[in-house]
């Protein structure tokens, strides 16, 4: 008999230095758990975030990419946030042409004092992610077992 | 190829009980560049940072990643320790492998993987950093102070007596906040007014402050050291420097029926009014919803009674602009409307008032000059009760989840006041539970119940109403398990406080952070208390959190300390991490000009050699004084030429590839 191996997804998390990427440390001071298949990179705002990085994670196997920010209007560089959820509606699309699943990017604001609020976001992700599934469309098969 | 070095803390058993080091420290072996790794228990400690130190040494390492805490809680620690055996401190990467990692996964397998990809990301990220150069900013001598009430006030006073220049911004048309309302304070009883008001007189007074009442923040640009800020000043139509505050001009205004703010609303104020005796600057100011000539252009006594001329209906608003090197907000609170709790009937009965009410009643400069009477009838009362946690850790929509800190106190203090002054009436107070952790605060609290008689009963109300002329307070009373009624005459509600509503708007402004409760966030909640985590912006009084008069004036001097550090230096190391251009890849096409933020961004024509073909060409340029490295232009860039240093595209696309390695 087979052995059925349980779904870990690799996600991605690019989180905003400023606010999401506090909110990230405060659900860990608070030990507010969520599942290890998340991690995090830390960029200085959500602009920073090039859709390439997004497809090149994609490309290397992972199965969902999420990027934080801080709240509208909450931007530590102003208008960065604005430019980054201008720039992923464009992605959006983009990558369901491609063949991906919307559900496989997201983009949530996470302020500096949203331990929970971090915490749960990523629950929910992983679970959303875990129901989609393996992303094979444009990651390279060769490379996996 | 650079040789890296990886070390890996236990932070004691924070990481090291969920993420098993030794495999932590073999994979990182494994990885290319790396010559070397181990673990130690406490990395940040002075022995932890000296093995750091001897490895660079020993190892001629170029680039180091520590795998422990939050960058944003030891990076500059580590960077410091880099330089101090001559690495480049940005040669240093942290991988976050507790807040991320040990403190949220229990599972020590999960926790372990995840450790191996933080620390992997983290190694891809280092060999491709590159040493970096801080620039230097020059510092505006001069600080700005948002909100004029005890926080502001003790702030800028600090400030001031340490030779630098202090400007005052108040909404109101005077300083003095929400403690000039107070009558009395806690645990000392001595009149709010006899501390406050010498303050206000030195502040106005001194030379290094300039206070500017009646104005606003519109808007601020610029960083830490040098801030631009644009402040309206709002017409008074009173000319502020002839007014002499005699009172002429109230005692003839024929519009006499708006609600006087300072007194809650409980009495009624002219047109044009000076807003309390005490009040600096001692200079009227006209209501304009209300005032007949500038509202219908009749009347106009108050002008032709004034003596000095000091009237302009024409005034308009002035902008300032002014340069700052730090800011300090101190916008304060307000109470919580009241309103929504209807079982407590404050707004069908006259006689339920909160306590900022109460203390505006018993105040000798108050409507009533200090005699307690029931705002219904103006006749004596016999029994009052008060209601504590009004909206205070209540977790519905309607009040706070947070403790309002000050409530048990002040209550407390009421209490005492009323039965000092008038044995006769009886208090009793509700109470969840009563709150007393502060110097001589609990023994204040003894002695309103056991010198003073004051009835204290634990349980919480549930109905308060009207019947044959007394309030009844229906509540349950948690130690004999009972429904009680009390009859009274007054009743009076512990609001709960929140900060200004004008806080949110500031800290927009200032892209200082807030927390859900508009709180303003400070830079780590034990290490850096008065500081935002925006450079050069701190934090004083009340909008931080909730706060008592003591703790407030420890706090805005703390702030006040903290801007002193900043403005006694003469040049400010700034961050290196900005944005770059690619000369022979920008095609000069303004998108990076667009889309920044700061106006960092210029063009220059350059004699550019591409590959022997040479020619001028219209180029960016980033002005290293004015990025502040968010990033956006190296988005925006159609060629790939913008960059930004410290998180370059090669770096974050290299920390994807390690964390999606499988």
């Amino acid at each position: 008999m087979q052995e059925v191996k349980e779904f870990k997804p690799n996600i991605v998390a690019f989180c905003c230095n400023w606010c999401s990427y506090a909110g990230a440390d405060l659900a860990g001071s608070s030990r507010l758990s969520y599942p290890a298949d998340v991690k995090i990179i830390r960029v200085p705002c959500s602009g920073r975030v090039n859709p390439m990085f997004i497809l090149k994670a994609f490309e290397k196997g992972a199965d969902g990419v999420i990027i934080c920010g801080c709240h509208p209007g909450d931007c530590h560089y102003n208008t960065g946030n604005f430019y980054a959820r201008r720039r992923m509606t464009l992605l959006y699309s983009m990558l369901d042409y491609m063949g991906i699943e919307k559900g496989r990017t997201r983009v949530e604001w996470v302020s500096a004092a949203e331990g929970a609020k971090f915490s749960n976001v990523m629950n929910k992700f992983c679970g959303d992610i875990k129901e989609l599934g393996e992303c094979v469309k444009l990651g390279d098969i060769r490379c996996k077992d | 190829m650079l040789k890296i070095g990886v070390f890996v803390c236990w932070c004691g058993s924070n990481i090291a009980a969920t993420v098993d080091i030794d495999q932590v420290v073999a994979a990182a072996k494994l990885q290319p560049g790396v010559v070397m790794a181990t673990g130690y228990q406490y990395m940040c400690s002075e022995n932890g940072q000296s093995l750091m130190r001897k490895a660079v040494e020993e190892y001629k390492l170029d680039g180091v990643v520590i795998c422990a805490c939050s960058p944003r809680m030891h990076e500059a620690t580590f960077r410091k320790n880099a330089q101090r055996v001559g690495l480049n401190p940005f040669m240093v990467e942290i991988a976050n492998i507790r807040e991320h990692c040990s403190w949220i996964h229990k599972d020590k397998e999960q926790g372990t993987i995840k450790a191996i990809a933080l620390a992997n990301a983290a190694i891809a990220k280092v060999s491709l950093n590159a040493p970096l150069i801080s620039g230097e900013s020059s510092v505006t001598k001069r600080a700005l102070v948002i909100g004029g009430g005890i926080a502001g006030l003790q702030t800028a006073l600090d400030i001031a007596e340490a030779g630098f220049e202090v400007d005052v911004v108040e909404r109101q048309a005077t300083i003095g906040g929400n403690m000039a309302k107070i009558d009395k304070t806690f645990p000392t009883l001595d009149c709010a007014a006899c501390i406050l008001t010498p303050k206000m007189v030195d502040a106005a007074s001194h030379e290094n402050i300039e206070l500017i009442t009646y104005s606003e923040v519109e808007s601020v640009k610029g960083f830490v050291g040098s801030f631009k800020a644009t402040i309206r000043k709002k017409a008074r139509y009173v000319n502020e420097k002839t007014c002499t505050g005699c009172g002429l001009c109230m005692s003839k205004c024929p519009s006499k029926k708006s609600k006087n703010e300072f007194n809650l609303g409980l009495d009624n104020r002219t047109s044009i009014f000076i807003p309390f005796a005490q009040a600096i600057p001692n200079v009227a100011v006209i209501d304009p919803q209300s005032c007949i000539k500038l509202t219908r252009d009749k009347c106009g006594l108050c002008q032709s009674v004034c003596e000095v001329k000091a009237i302009d209906f024409t005034m308009q608003d002035e902008i300032i602009e002014r340069e700052y090197g730090a800011i300090v907000v101190a916008t304060g609170f307000k109470p919580i409307e009241v309103d929504a709790f209807d079982e407590l009937g404050y707004t069908q009965n006259k006689d339920v008032i909160t306590s900022l009410e109460l203390e505006r009643l018993m105040n000798a400069a108050g409507p009533t000059g200090g005699k307690l009477v029931k705002v219904s009838d103006g006749s004596h009362p016999t029994d009052i009760t008060f209601i504590q946690c009004v909206g205070s850790r209540d977790c519905t929509s309607r009040g706070k989840e947070y403790c309002s800190k000050i409530c048990c106190m002040y209550t407390c203090k009421h209490a005492m006041l009323i039965r000092d002054k008038y044995p006769d009436i009886n208090v009793n107070v509700f109470y969840i539970d009563v709150r007393t952790p502060g110097k001589n605060y609990d023994e204040f609290y003894r002695r309103a119940v056991e010198d003073f008689g004051v009835n204290y009963i634990k349980g919480q109300v549930g109905k308060v109403y009207a019947e044959d002329g007394k309030l009844i307070v229906q509540g349950s009373d948690l130690i004999t398990n009972e429904q009680i009624f009390i009859k009274s005459d007054m009743v009076v509600l512990a609001s709960a406080i929140e900060p200004d509503p004008s806080a949110k708007k500031v800290a927009s402004m200032l892209t200082a952070s807030i927390d859900t409760n508009n709180f303003l966030t400070e830079a780590h909640a034990k290490l850096r208390p008065v500081e935002s985590p925006t450079a050069g912006i701190f934090l004083s009084g009340v909008c931080q959190g909730p706060k008592d008069i003591p703790e407030t004036v420890a706090q805005a001097g703390a702030a006040a300390s903290k801007v002193i550090g900043l403005l006694v230096k003469n040049k400010l190391v700034t961050s290196p991490c900005i944005a770059t251009t690619d000369e022979l890849l920008c095609s000069g096409c303004s998108n990076c000009f667009n889309i920044c933020p700061y106006g960092a961004i210029g063009y220059e024509d350059k004699l550019i050699n591409d590959h022997g073909i040479r020619e001028t060409r219209r180029i960016a340029v980033v002005n290293p004084a004015l990025c502040q490295g968010c990033g956006a232009c190296s988005v925006a860039c159609p060629s790939g030429a913008m960059d930004l240093l410290g998180y370059t595209n090669k770096q974050i696309m290299a920390e994807v590839d390690a964390i999606c390695k499988r």
